[in-house]
């Protein structure tokens, strides 16, 4: 919805399409400048740290999984490293090694379904995939069989693919056999083949020129690029532990959200997801995602939220081709979990979801019984910096009709494929001019 | 797409949940882009800018309602639909987020938020069915999505659609799992757990954890004596009923008999029975 006469106009969004979870966009314009901007999260609070308070430990996983159906592994991850950090326990290579496979196949889905399904028919000027099939035989197929082989992984390894069964604190249940993961290199190979084509086919979108002065964090790891553990770096030399991190992360409340606005140390805003670890990160990319990055034209750091998919599309190569070599070198973890013993204890666990940093801190008790839970999302994280974005968006595209800024507004937003579910719970996207 | 009049409307909806039953739509690869020929996806926010305005054939409704507005948007979601289903543990049984409903007013609000004057949420989450009337349930935390997509076809031909109200023991023996509960002693609500995962869990070596809620018939009670048989705690066996169904009659009323905390505020808004139903 927008309205208001030259100069002064109202844009104004409610129910944001295309986004987990539902909020709305406002962004007000008075004399030609942008003005208030607001992203808002009305969706209905579910109080998912009250309701840990009093379980058991091992009981997390499974319970915070259900803050979110698109990224549930990384609240499973999350929780589980939190836990064993408080139990001080560290997990043998091929139980790692499981987890990162499990992760790559939601990075894979989720990606999959956020590049194509709910970010590519902006810029093809579609009102959803649907429409892009019609106009585009054969490409949204292609993102479909990207998705289902994430899919494919997730049930492999997790034995399901929305809030997988197989995870618990220490590893899993039990560990799939050797044929059923060798069973995943056919698809795998072709997800790869289908991730490089997607790079390929993104990169000749249309971009708008903005860049942002992000001030980024993602974890990172020596040697490889970090997805369910790290240190969390920024982009202005902070190096902190996920317990650190925690503690310098600071959550406001404010009236327009059911989310918690965070600012680290305090003082500033930042931006995690795909953006920040490929900006941190792009020297860990291993050979074959680093040259489809090239040739997508993307130097060592990229500050265009609107190319974001195209970064989304080189971790997509990534996720599969990473999980061609965890495939390849498969051992099925004997035991397939580490014994955990609780003690009275805090945890900090923090892992890279496909929006983008996630993690959780707990106390708990020597019997296990969750005594304190604190879970900070990725789109908590991120709400300020999508304003900003958003007020910069907005005013670079000024000369935009009402219905083409409304549409850039919405945009401007999906590029961080914010996951509303998980901040709390709505979006709507309204544009005021005056 | 060309819209045909001849195309029933399909409407999605989302009130408090994880947004997984809506994510299992469109994990229906194969078949998304046929469904989406076969009906007319006319509100699907998650999927789609483009709205039509109601009335709709058939809406899929997921999440529970837990705030003022949306006990009113339910109404109005069900003054528009010709036949309403509800998809997921959220909207057939209140979901995890039911857990408020034991626990004191307010209480859940100020371990969250700062400012809990901010907040405008009912104290309980109630189900779908609490509020309008209700075609058909789907169960699951998350719904399987063939079963969704055996329900939509049954619907679309005009035959009556099945959900199963036997237990994932039949699953298990169907695909010859051995017990957990009888031949290690592992516990398992697989006995009064409804049918429809395919019993994933046994078949990772894990006790069911019931995410489909309870069968038509759950001997709920025999089955907890078997587990506090087992060594499970009462606090332990009351903690297994009690999660992404625990406000369903069964479940709950076994947790309450294992000693936990009875439910402070019950239920929501009784239904209208003038509501809806076109």
């Amino acid at each position: 919805m927008t309205h208001g006469s030259r100069g002064d106009r109202t844009i104004s969004v409610e129910g944001l399409a295309r986004v987990e979870g539902e909020g709305s966009l406002r962004v007000e314009v008075r004399d030609g400048v942008v003005g208030e901007v607001a992203l808002e999260i009305f969706e209905p609070p579910r109080y998912f740290e009250a309701m840990l308070v009093g379980r058991n430990f091992t009981e997390a996983p499974d319970i915070t999984s259900r803050i979110c159906g698109i990224c549930p592994v990384a609240y499973q991850m999350s929780a589980c490293n939190a836990m064993e950090d408080a139990c001080g326990v560290v997990v043998d290579e091929p139980v790692a090694a499981l987890r990162r496979l499990l992760y790559c196949g939601e990075w894979i889905q989720s990606h999959a379904l956020h590049v194509y399904l709910l970010h590519a028919p902006d810029f093809l000027g579609c009102e959803d995939a649907v429409e892009l099939a019609e106009r585009a035989p054969g490409i949204v197929e292609r993102g479909l069989d990207l998705k289902r082989t994430g899919n494919l992984v997730m049930e492999t390894v997790g034995g399901r693919a929305v809030h997988p069964v197989n995870v618990r604190v220490g590893g899993f249940y039990r560990a799939p056999s050797p044929d059923a993961v060798a069973a995943l290199a056919e698809p795998l190979f072709r997800a790869r083949d289908q991730a490089l084509a997607t790079v390929e086919w993104v990169a000749g979108f249309e971009f708008p020129d903005v860049e942002a002065d992000y001030r980024f964090v993602a974890l990172r790891e020596p040697g490889r690029y970090a997805i369910e553990s790290g240190r969390a770096v920024s982009s202005d030399g902070l190096d902190l532990s996920p317990a650190e991190l925690a503690e310098l992360v600071v959550e406001e409340h404010v009236e327009r959200s059911t989310a918690l606005h965070a600012r680290l140390g305090g003082r500033d805003q930042y931006l995690t997801g795909p953006l920040a670890r490929y900006s941190l990160n792009s020297a860990m990319l291993p050979p074959l995602a680093a040259e489809a990055a090239a040739g997508a034209g993307l130097g060592p750091v990229c500050k265009n939220p609107f190319r974001s998919i195209v970064v989304r599309a080189v971790e997509l190569v990534f996720a599969c081709d990473e999980a061609l070599s965890l495939v390849e070198t498969y051992v099925p973890p004997s035991p397939p979990a580490a014994t955990v013993v609780p003690r009275a204890a805090s945890g900090a666990g923090a892992t890279e979801a496909p929006r983008g940093l996630l993690f959780h801190t707990y106390d708990i008790d020597a019997a296990g019984t969750i005594r304190k839970a604190r879970i900070v999302p990725p789109t908590s994280q991120n709400q300020l910096t999508i304003e900003s974005d958003l007020r910069q968006v907005a005013q670079d595209a000024l000369d935009l009709g009402d219905d083409d800024l409304q549409w850039r507004c919405e945009q401007a937003v999906r590029n961080h494929d914010p996951c509303i579910s998980c901040a709390a719970h709505f979006l709507d996207v309204t544009v005021e001019s005056s | 797409m060309t819209p045909s009049a001849a195309r029933p409307t399909v409407a999605v909806w989302k009130f408090a949940s994880c947004d997984g039953c809506q994510l299992s739509i469109l994990d229906c690869e194969e078949e998304l882009l046929q469904l989406a020929g076969t009906v007319r996806i006319s509100h699907f926010l998650e999927m789609s800018r483009a709205t039509v305005k109601g009335p709709y054939d058939l809406s899929l409704v997921e999440g529970s309602i837990t705030t003022a507005d949306d006990a009113e948007r339910i109404k109005h979601v069900r003054r528009v639909s010709r036949r309403l289903v509800t998809i997921g543990a959220c909207a057939t049984a209140g979901g995890i987020q039911g857990l408020r409903n034991f626990a004191a007013s307010g209480e859940y609000t100020s371990v969250v938020y700062a400012h809990p004057e901010y907040i405008r949420a009912l104290d309980t989450s109630t189900p779908i069915s609490a509020h309008v009337p209700v075609d058909l349930e789907l169960y699951g935390c998350p719904i399987d999505r063939h079963q969704l997509l055996s329900v939509l076809t049954a619907i679309l031909a005009g035959r009556r659609p099945r959900v199963p109200g036997h237990s994932v023991c039949e699953e298990c023996k169907g695909l010859g799992t051995v017990c957990l509960l009888v031949a290690r002693g592992t516990p398992c609500l697989g006995p009064v757990t409804r049918a429809g995962c395919g019993a994933l869990c046994p078949s990772v070596d894990r006790g069911c954890f019931g995410c489909f809620g309870p069968t038509d018939t759950a001997n709920t009670r025999s089955l907890a004596g078997q587990l506090r048989g087992e060594g499970l705690t009462p606090v332990e066996t009351s903690r297994l009923f009690r999660t992404f169904n625990a406000t369903a009659p069964a479940f709950l009323a076994e947790s309450v008999a294992q000693g936990g905390a009875p439910p402070v505020a019950v239920g929501g808004p009784a239904a209208d029975p003038t509501e809806g139903n076109s």
